[in-house]
């Protein structure tokens, strides 16, 4: 179909291989880049509209065309760490077209001219990193990669770095920390990775579907691909969906689709045909969407429009047999564990919140403690390093200012719960008198 | 029952029981959080100086010198660890880039981050020990403790609990949890919540795991042998069936239609999806 571009074909049997990939007229897209002129590449890259896929949505050109010119070491890092929860796109692409992501990088160090490039993917991905590998060492041995990349003079080293199992390494400085070999904690911005990443170098940080994704822009070309989605939302999207839905998966849409149409009609619906509780748009960092929301278009200026951010374009749809108070629990405990703990408010707050949360679970809490997890959330955020701990705060604020009336009802029949599995208790127990009282 | 005061100090006072004392019953809780029966029994890890947290006491001995770069003459490294560990500093512009991947080729070897493995990495990479204990730290995979070899991640985040996660990891710790050459735990997103609920078995990953599969996973981790064939990740097609036009068999939504992957020119697919074989077959 023709609005397939990153997922054409993609389960062609060994495409991760060199030769099925050239077969099908693969690395044609670097020799071309690599006779155009650098800045045309960026143009090329700017005109057509192409957003930051990873999660913040940032300009994909104006982001290359903040790399100082001249010659001096540059980096180009691939982030493939893919950590946040309900997202799974990357891993696709990795696993079976792996060459357009080293093509879609080979383009881009060139416009940028970095000559160094890594691929810092997660240490989880064990299958898809050897794969990889595997496609590397063929380019390498092709002579796609290394000194003289293509014959043209211009070099190009890439290696895959795996990480070892930690979120906040997919945050752009938190990942370059973790390259240099350190603990990964983020860094202050500004300086950027743009002028002071990797080494101090001036490094460019993108996403592996936005890398991807340049690969495909250059061969349909910018015009045609700004003319796919919407407005200021251009071009086609990975999406994940999972959850209650009939059709998990990997999914590629033109932007601007509705959300009803993603969940009801690619995913084929909810499970058991339920409804709707709760959806999140953008992974699990994206403040929650209700039944209400499932006509917004999914785009980026839609979705912020409605509160929330498409984010790394992972759907997780919860049912209405679950409890929004469990999902809370759930989502407020990984970022509680994902904390760097560089910065206060996040380190303390992610963990009172899971600790205010799970008193509601239990059936200890008053409804005052949802203010009061509102208030820490709202403190939260913007008073970080980084957006990790704002990754906790709105999602959990959402659903407690979404679904007041269901958590104030949870408080309240888990206490009675409570009370009355005490009272039972203490019916079948031999009256015992403690205290002054007892004697 | 009395109060008795001693006349010298009026305020000193006891309270006296007289008779017989009431029969002791069982405690009452006020708690509403009874703890569970099963978890009083078990051992609550406890440091030196009797806190649940590891505290700076046991990360330094004051007596001890800070230790520093380890002497290469002093510190046997096995030599196929010290190839691996300096073929990945000759990546990096600079040489300590490589201490996650040299930490996890040295948990490969001796099953963990011990105080032994650490030194060798220390010593190949010439760093300090306590440099790489505070990496070791900060990632999930590299282990602090001693743990089976076999790992067993479990995904418990949301889109996985949501189908069923959180009941996968009892079952199979139930099952699993008396090996201990199985290192099972339960894990943030492994990047696959579209096979939910699943679990990576020395990172390969497989689901949907079904209820009655449990068993089997459990056997075959036991044995080390291929978990679960038709169920693994590597062998799904995508799910958006738009996605394969006719050239290539159109994606199904079923799982296990794809061959093994090859991993690389070397290694020939051995296998084509079923439905491309040919007359032949
Ligand atoms: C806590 C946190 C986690 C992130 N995790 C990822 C990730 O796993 N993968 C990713 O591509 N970007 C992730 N990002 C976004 C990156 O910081 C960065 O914006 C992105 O990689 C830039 O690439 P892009 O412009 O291609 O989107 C994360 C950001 C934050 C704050
Ligand atoms: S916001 Fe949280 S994760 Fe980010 S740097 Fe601060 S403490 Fe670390
Ligand atoms: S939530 Fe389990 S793999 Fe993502």
């Amino acid at each position: 179909m023709s609005n397939h571009l990153l997922f054409e074909n993609i389960d062609e049997p060994g495409l991760n291989t060199l030769d099925v990939y050239r077969a099908r007229g693969g690395y044609a897209m670097a020799e071309q880049a690599l006779a155009m002129a650098r800045d045309s590449i960026i143009t090329a890259l700017k005109d057509s509209g192409l957003r930051g896929r990873g999660g913040a949505g940032f300009p994909t050109g104006l982001k290359a065309s903040f790399i100082p010119q001249g010659k001096m070491d540059k980096y180009l890092v691939c982030n493939a760490d893919e950590s946040e929860p309900g997202t799974f796109k990357d891993r696709e692409l990795i696993q079976k077209n792996p060459h357009s992501l080293i093509e879609g990088m080979i383009i881009a160090a060139y416009a940028v001219g970095a000559n160094k490039s890594f691929i810092f993917i997660r240490g989880e991905y064990q299958q898809q990193a050897e794969i990889l590998e595997a496609a590397i060492a063929e380019a390498k041995e092709a002579g796609l990669l290394g000194p003289n990349v293509l014959g043209r003079g211009v070099e190009l080293d890439m290696w895959v770095h795996r990480g070892a199992g930690a979120y906040i390494c997919g945050e752009e400085t938190g990942l370059l920390d973790a390259l240099e070999g350190r603990r990964g904690n983020p860094r202050l911005k500004p300086p950027f990775p743009a002028n002071q990443g990797l080494y101090q170098g001036p490094t460019l940080l993108n996403n592996v579907e936005t890398l991807t994704a340049i690969t495909y822009i250059l061969k349909v070309g910018a015009e045609a691909y700004s003319a796919m989605g919407v407005e200021k939302s251009s071009g086609t999207k990975l999406i994940s969906v999972s959850g209650n839905v009939k059709r998990p998966g990997n999914y590629e849409i033109e932007l601007g689709m509705t959300g009803r149409d993603i969940i009801y009609g690619l995913a084929g619906g909810i499970e058991d045909d339920r409804e709707v509780l709760l959806w999140f748009p953008g992974g699990s960092s994206s403040p929650v969407l209700t039944k209400d929301d499932l006509d917004t278009p999914y785009d980026y200026d839609s979705l912020a429009g409605a509160g929330t951010m498409l984010g790394s374009g992972a759907i997780i749809v919860a049912d209405d047999r679950n409890s929004v108070v469990d999902i809370a629990v759930k989502t407020a405990s990984f970022y509680k564990h994902e904390s760097c703990g560089k910065c206060t408010p996040c380190r303390e707050g992610t963990s009172w919140t899971t600790k205010l949360l799970k008193r509601i679970q239990s059936g200890e809490a008053t409804p005052m403690d949802l203010d009061v997890i509102d208030s820490v959330c709202d403190q939260i955020q913007g008073n970080c390093l980084c957006v990790l701990g704002d990754a906790m705060a709105m999602p959990v604020s959402s659903m407690v200012r979404k679904f007041r009336p269901q958590f104030e009802a949870h408080i309240e029949s888990a206490r009675i719960a409570n009370e009355q599995r005490l009272l039972a208790e203490l019916d079948e127990q031999e009256p015992v008198l403690q205290g002054i009282g007892a004697l | 029952m009395s109060i008795r005061r001693d006349p010298l100090d009026p305020y000193d006072r006891q309270l006296v029981r007289e008779g017989q004392p009431s029969p002791a019953g069982p405690r009452r809780s006020y708690l509403p959080d009874v703890p569970d029966e099963s978890l009083l029994g078990q051992e609550v890890r406890r440091f030196e100086h009797g806190s649940r947290v590891p505290g700076f006491r046991d990360a330094t001995d004051l007596t001890k010198d800070p230790s520093g770069v380890p002497d290469p003459a002093q510190v046997p490294v096995p030599a196929e660890l010290r190839a691996e560990i300096e073929d990945y500093m000759s990546r990096y512009p600079d040489h300590r880039s490589a201490a996650i991947p040299a930490l996890a080729a040295a948990q490969r070897l001796h099953g963990w981050c011990s105080p032994e493995a650490i030194e060798q990495v220390a010593c190949v990479m010439r760093l300090t020990p306590g440099y790489l204990t505070a990496v070791v730290g900060f990632y999930d995979m590299l282990e602090a403790t001693p743990v089976g070899r076999k790992t067993v991640y479990v995904c418990t985040n949301i889109s996985c609990s949501l189908r069923g996660g959180d009941e996968l990891l009892a079952s199979l710790k139930g099952e699993l949890g008396d090996d201990p050459d199985v290192n099972i735990r339960g894990f943030e997103c492994l990047g696959a919540c579209d096979i939910a609920p699943m679990a990576s078995i020395d990172g390969t990953y497989v689901g949907p795991v079904a209820a009655d599969e449990i068993p089997v996973l459990a056997d075959q981790i036991r044995t080390g042998s291929d978990p679960l064939p038709a169920k693994q990740l590597v062998r799904r097609r995508v799910a958006d069936a738009a996605a394969n036009s006719d050239d290539v068999v159109r994606a199904s939504t079923d799982t296990g239609t794809l061959g093994p992957v090859a991993l690389g020119p070397d290694r020939p697919q051995d296998t084509v999806p079923a439905q491309t074989e040919g007359p032949s077959a």
